[in-house]
């Protein structure tokens, strides 16, 4: 068999990457409060109890708070950064470049760390818009990445079209450049939106008293039984991660088709 | 009076002086062509008419108005850009109607403002098509009837046939043409190829360096090019180095390598030249191979067949003159009766001293 090898190599190694996402919506459904081997029947009782929990609810309401906030900022600065980048030449533009998407690859801890130092030493009190200082400047990066692709394959002449045919520069910007790059805002809105929604480390350094998600569910493992419901939980974040994922794909692939463009980039 | 009158135009990007005193008066009515290789500055005084570029120093006046304070989007220009520019979020109809949108127009008579222009540049009912799906000699026509549906005074087009294949690049030339004469707008075409500029243009401005060369219409500028580089970028041009001999009234004498001794009018030296080059020029098709016919009156030399280029209607022969060291060229167009000589063959080279180009030094 030919590339046999390959083959196998390559089921090896999706099977270690999904395994254990796969074994969390199986536990979820699970009757038996010990996460472990044979299975004790079916129920959806988990999913049930997720409802009865108030604290769940106010670390839900805190998550997407931030989650939304962090999404439109970043989206916003990335629309800045793409822009500039893709159509204006200015000293040390690769190294500002690479600054700005250095993020992406920092160790998140350092990171977390190095915020919390800095802030509190400038006197901030620690609370939602802490934790959105930090995901902002890690979905940033993303928000470029995603939005230099629509922006990339934009014709610049475009706008000069639209302003020799009468328009003022916001006009030709909004009429003309923002309705091409749109599919390419939301993907990277939704993508931010989603990053922000389960990022743990940042969050756990820099959240105050009312904890995100992600913090809540951490604080839940030391329970036992409580185990099962973090699973039922954590099936239903997976689900929404995976729609909300395929929506930005669906919008970015959209706009690159609009713009006439090659599709050279996105995540998925 | 002229519809665009430019005065003493600079144009600086820092430290790099890419419009160096540009003077030029364009008619009303006019094809005018802006010729040059790229880096000549021929797009960026277009932009700077447009609107898109400021100047460092001189005025751009358009209708006897000037246009230092006016924005792009306020100027009676409109421009067809290099990619077409077409808003490909848009249709058809929605990219032609956008500079109406502005306007009073009502709804029946903007659309019905949209069916003449695209009927004016043949796209008649393609109002609903999708603008991505064009092909690009469509997307072109649509540039046009975007910009010429706004009536304006000027029509600027930046090297708009470079995207187009041969063929249909030799198509849109003539439809340009014969647009322009129907609608009698003033057209401002920026363009590398010169062979589309003579076709084209009333008059051509040829650049070098952010400087007008020459401007002249396209026949004075083919053969009375005022400087040896103007030759030599318009057509082909052979060049001969020739000694400057005694000066009369009305004649100059030139002792000219390979080709003799040749008397030159008055009215053929270059105007307001303080000096002439040492070389003149001489058109391929300024000189003929004299085959087997009888000695000709007039003017003769001798030289060898170097090498030869069969184009079917032409050939070009490279011949190298007794007496010289580098082959010049000579066209001839190909008769039935003529045959096409071979390389290697001994040859009579008749030619005329009235086509001779004399430089300006």
């Amino acid at each position: 068999m030919r590339g046999g090898w390959l083959r196998i190599y390559a089921i090896t190694y999706l099977v270690f990457l999904y395994l254990p996402v796969v074994l969390l919506p199986i536990f979820a459904f699970n009757q038996g409060t010990i996460i472990a081997f044979p299975l004790q029947g079916f129920t959806t009782q988990w999913f049930g109890t997720l409802a009865e929990i108030p604290a769940l609810h106010g670390a839900l309401k805190n998550s997407v708070f931030i989650a939304v906030v962090t999404a439109a900022l970043s989206t916003i600065l990335g629309i800045c950064a793409a822009r500039a980048s893709t159509r204006y030449r200015f000293p040390a533009k690769g190294p500002i470049m690479g600054a700005i998407m250095l993020p992406l690859v920092l160790p998140e801890i350092i990171v977390a760390v190095a915020l919390l130092v800095v802030l509190l030493q400038l006197g901030f009190s620690l609370n939602s818009w802490t934790v959105i200082m930090g995901h902002t400047l890690i979905c940033t990066p993303f928000a470029i990445a995603i939005l230099s692709s629509s922006f990339q394959g934009l014709d610049q002449s475009l706008e000069e079209a639209a302003i020799d045919l009468g328009e003022t520069r916001w006009g030709a910007f909004s009429k003309i450049t923002l309705p091409l790059v749109l599919p390419g805002l939301i993907a990277s809105f939704l993508i931010a939106f989603t990053i922000s929604l389960d990022e743990f480390i940042i969050a756990f350094f820099l959240t105050g008293a009312e904890p995100t998600l992600p913090v809540y569910i951490w604080g839940q493992l030391r329970f036992p039984t409580k185990i099962p419901a973090v699973m039922a939980l954590g099936t239903l974040m997976l689900i929404a991660s995976l729609v909300i994922l395929s929506v930005a794909e669906f919008f970015r692939r959209r706009g690159v088709r609009r713009t006439g463009g090659k599709d050279s980039g996105g995540f998925l | 009076m002229s519809i665009i009158s430019l005065q003493g135009i600079h144009k600086y990007y820092g430290d790099y002086h890419a419009l160096r005193g540009i003077d030029a008066e364009i008619e009303q009515g006019e094809f005018f062509s802006l010729l040059g290789p790229s880096g000549c500055g021929k797009t960026t005084l277009l932009r700077v008419i447009a609107g898109f570029e400021s100047v460092s120093s001189g005025s751009v006046m358009i209708a006897g108005q000037n246009m230092a304070r006016v924005p792009a989007n306020k100027r009676p220009t409109n421009m067809v850009f290099q990619s077409y520019a077409i808003f490909p979020h848009l249709s058809v109809a929605e990219n032609v109607g956008f500079g109406l949108r502005k306007s009073k127009l009502g709804v029946q008579e903007t659309g019905l403002a949209i069916a003449e222009a695209l009927e004016m540049v043949g796209l008649g009912g393609y109002g609903t098509r999708a603008a991505h799906a064009l092909s690009g000699g469509q997307r072109q026509r649509v540039a046009l009837a975007r910009a010429l549906i706004l009536k304006p005074k000027v029509l600027l087009l930046d090297e708009p046939l470079s995207a187009l294949d041969k063929k249909m690049r030799e198509q849109m030339q003539g439809e340009l043409r014969r647009l322009q004469r129907q609608v009698g707008i003033t057209f401002i075409l920026v363009t590398h190829d010169q062979e589309e500029a003579l076709i084209m243009s009333d008059r051509i401005a040829v650049m070098f360096d952010g400087e007008i060369a020459q401007m002249d219409a396209p026949q004075t500028l083919y053969r009375r090019p005022k400087t040896r580089r103007v030759g030599e970028f318009i057509g082909v041009m052979n060049f001969l180095r020739a000694q400057q001999g005694t000066t009369s009234a009305r004649k100059t004498t030139f002792e000219i390598e390979g080709l003799g001794r040749a008397e030159v009018d008055e009215d053929q030296l270059p105007q307001g030249a303080r000096a002439l080059s040492d070389v003149v020029g001489l058109r391929p098709e300024a000189m003929t191979l004299l085959f087997d016919d009888p000695p000709a009156k007039g003017h003769m030399a001798e030289g060898v067949i170097e090498d030869l280029a069969y184009y079917g209607d032409m050939t070009y022969y490279e011949v190298r003159l007794d007496g010289t060291s580098a082959p010049i060229t000579i066209s001839m167009k190909n008769l039935t009766t003529r045959p096409v000589l071979e390389r290697g063959t001994r040859t009579r080279v008749g030619w005329d001293p009235s086509s001779l180009v004399v430089f300006a030094g």
